[in-house]
């Protein structure tokens, strides 16, 4: 059992468990699956600093924190206690790709050359994690969710603005992965 | 136990309400007044969702980009199995007027069109693209052992913090 757990999910198993998500936390207590919200629960918990779009009651939003709390848990979980002992799988025209690019590690999940601890306070760690960060923080709230809060609890309630949020944040990708990422892998 | 509010605040005089309407994520409240411990069923559910992200490798940079390169139908298969049964769980949960475990009515909200929802979205599909990231994974990462990851959430928070400080001076 564990071992048929260890191994990578298919894609149609995760999307029912997330799909399922919307549904489930409705049926708990009226709450909409949205992940982009907890930043802003945040700030208005930590640094509201008089700003009017921090100044609500963050604990009435406390389930989300729960929430995204418990997933932390469970991604330890996951990687500590069913971990795929079969080497990362990444599709080959991707990693020639990425290699074009200049990237070496395709050993895990995340490229230890672009995301490990030792790539901090370099000029990588700027823009993949610093640079990259901030766009995600800015750009969800401004845009009124992310890939939860818009993709799957928008689309699937057939909300238009969710869609159209849908199909900007794809084009960001796009433009960025296409356009983007090869000038800023000329930066180091 | 939980108790009910008889008269919960009405949304005409309820301020709290309106501030946090500026984005449509945050208006679906219970109105039940519940102790913090109901909210651990919300964290075992974030626990299955946490596994699920990891075991699926949607927390992967790689899936990402595969994703944005088409060399991949792993990402688009999720995205869109979730959709769709999110999409009839709301239908059944409307048609049968199912209410929630506490007999609350389900509330869903319209959400209404402005043009943060065009030029956040860029930006965050930036931000995507770059990190490998929506913010749910980026929670996910960390947990996973990616503990740099650390940073590219600081940022994230400081990037909201930043979107609340501007937002009145941007288009929307």
């Amino acid at each position: 059992m564990l071992q048929f757990l260890s191994q990578p999910w298919h894609w149609s198993v995760a999307g029912v468990l997330i799909g399922l998500t919307v549904p489930t936390l409705l049926l708990l207590g009226n709450r909409v699956f949205g992940i982009s919200s907890n930043l802003r629960h945040i700030c208005a918990a930590c640094f509201p600093a008089n700003i009017p779009f921090f100044k609500y009651d963050w604990k009435k939003e406390a389930w989300n924190l729960f929430f995204i709390g418990g997933a932390i848990l469970g991604a330890v979980i996951a990687a500590n206690f069913l971990k795929d002992p079969a080497p990362f799988q990444v599709a080959a025209a991707t990693q020639r790709d990425l290699q074009a690019l200049g990237v070496q590690d395709f050993s895990a999940m995340m490229p230890a050359d672009l995301f490990g601890v030792d790539q901090i306070f370099t000029i990588k760690g700027l823009i993949f994690m610093v640079f990259g960060g901030f766009l995600i923080g800015f750009g969800t709230r401004y845009g009124g969710g992310c890939t939860s809060g818009h993709a799957i609890s928008g689309l699937s309630n057939l909300q238009l603005p969710s869609l159209i949020a849908t199909i900007s944040f794809m084009a960001g990708g796009f433009l960025m992965t296409h356009f983007g990422l090869p000038l800023l892998f000329k930066l180091f | 136990m939980s108790q009910i509010v008889d008269t919960p605040p009405t949304i005409e005089t309820n301020t709290d309400f309106e501030v946090r309407s500026l984005d449509e994520m945050c208006v679906n409240d219970s109105h039940l007044v519940e102790p913090w411990y109901h909210n651990i069923k919300y964290a075992l559910i974030g626990i299955l969702f946490g596994i699920t992200f990891i075991k699926a490798e949607i927390v992967s940079w790689f899936r990402i980009q595969e994703m944005f390169r088409f060399q991949s139908f792993h990402m688009y298969g999720v995205i869109g199995v979730a959709v769709v049964v999110g999409a009839i769980s709301i239908q059944i949960i409307k048609r049968f007027k199912i209410k929630t475990m506490y007999g609350e009515p389900i509330e869903l909200h319209n959400k209404s069109f402005n043009k943060g929802q065009i030029y956040g979205g860029l930006l965050f599909g930036f931000g995507w693209a770059i990190t490998g990231a929506c913010p749910g994974p980026l929670f996910a990462q960390i947990g996973a052992g990616f503990l740099a990851v650390g940073v590219t959430l600081l940022s994230a928070i400081a990037g909201t913090w930043v979107y609340g400080y501007v937002r009145e001076r941007l288009p929307h």
